[in-house]
């Protein structure tokens, strides 16, 4: 038996002994795993997103030179050293993949979702991006380009996506909530 | 927020695989571990810094060592510390599982 399978098991069995012994369900581990999964991670890029909204200037240097414009947020993780934010307008649409494996800027998105990684969307999604999007429930204009970009070890991609328009008032931090991991990766519209 | 990223507040040597983008859980039971790690840690039963010091000392001790059977050594070693899962108990239950018949979904 190798390390590895030898570790699954002490990790089913610590887990099934833990569960008897009330100490913690199945479903809060499942539940924290979909938290870091979905939320945590994602949640650092929608406030660098609610920022760019509300500020011109902290948007102007986020698309200019991403990683030092998010360095006052302290954000662990690393990953973002070349960091390029690219803005989603009437004219442009921009959707990020890793076409080679699953390069993703982990620590604003969290963990990559599994449909990322996977090879379908990674090969498709460069040769008919239009198709992928509308399976994402994506419909664009005909006008509007569509422009995919590939991450890789060297840089590291992130969708500005545009601000939806019933959302004039909101403060910072309520804008953060509407931005999802999707949006930021391309794959939806806010 | 900024402390609470994914890699549950460890970074530097003691962050998770994460090169090149890379998956950081390549195998269900590393995000399980994990997430066993961090809600133990939530309930109260020891805090994030009892838990880091475990996981230094289980790197140390095999530096080789793929992170995240570290990381469930070190999960191990706490729980057993605390005498809350005894190395005996847990030796017992993964032989049991290591016996199922041939075949069996998990």
């Amino acid at each position: 038996m190798s390390d590895t399978e030898d570790a699954q098991l002490r990790a089913e069995a610590l887990e099934s002994i833990l569960v008897e012994q009330g100490l913690l369900t199945h479903a809060q581990v499942d539940e924290v795993i979909v938290r870091y999964n979905e939320r945590v991670g994602p949640m650092n890029g929608a406030r660098v997103v609610a920022r760019a909204w509300v500020d011109p200037d902290f948007k102007a240097s986020l698309l200019r030179d991403a990683a030092s414009a998010i360095e006052p947020f302290e954000f662990d993780g690393g990953q973002v050293d070349k960091l390029v934010v690219v803005e989603n307008t009437e004219a442009v649409h921009n959707v990020v993949v890793c076409t080679l494996c699953s390069c993703y800027p982990w620590a604003l998105l969290g963990l990559p979702p599994k449909w990322y990684k996977d090879a379908p969307y990674r090969s498709r999604v460069v040769r008919e991006p239009r198709a992928v999007l509308q399976e994402f429930g994506v419909t664009l204009a005909p006008s509007r380009k569509v422009q995919v970009w590939d991450s890789s070890a060297e840089v590291r991609y992130m969708v500005l996506p545009m601000r939806p328009q019933d959302t004039a008032g909101l403060t910072e931090e309520a804008l953060a909530e509407r931005v999802s991991r999707d949006a930021m990766i391309g794959v939806a519209e806010l | 927020m900024s402390r609470e990223s994914g890699a549950g507040e460890l970074d530097g040597a003691l962050a998770p695989p994460m090169a090149n983008g890379e998956v950081v859980f390549s195998e269900p039971w590393e995000s399980r571990a994990f997430a066993m790690a961090r809600q133990l840690c939530e309930a109260g039963l020891y805090s994030w810094d009892d838990f880091r010091a475990q996981l230094i000392a289980a790197i140390d001790a095999a530096p080789a060592r793929p992170y995240f059977e570290s990381f469930l050594t070190a999960l191990e070693a706490l729980l057993a510390s605390r005498a809350l899962v005894t190395t005996a108990a847990l030796d017992d239950r993964a032989d049991q599982l290591a016996a199922r018949p041939h075949g069996h979904d998990h």
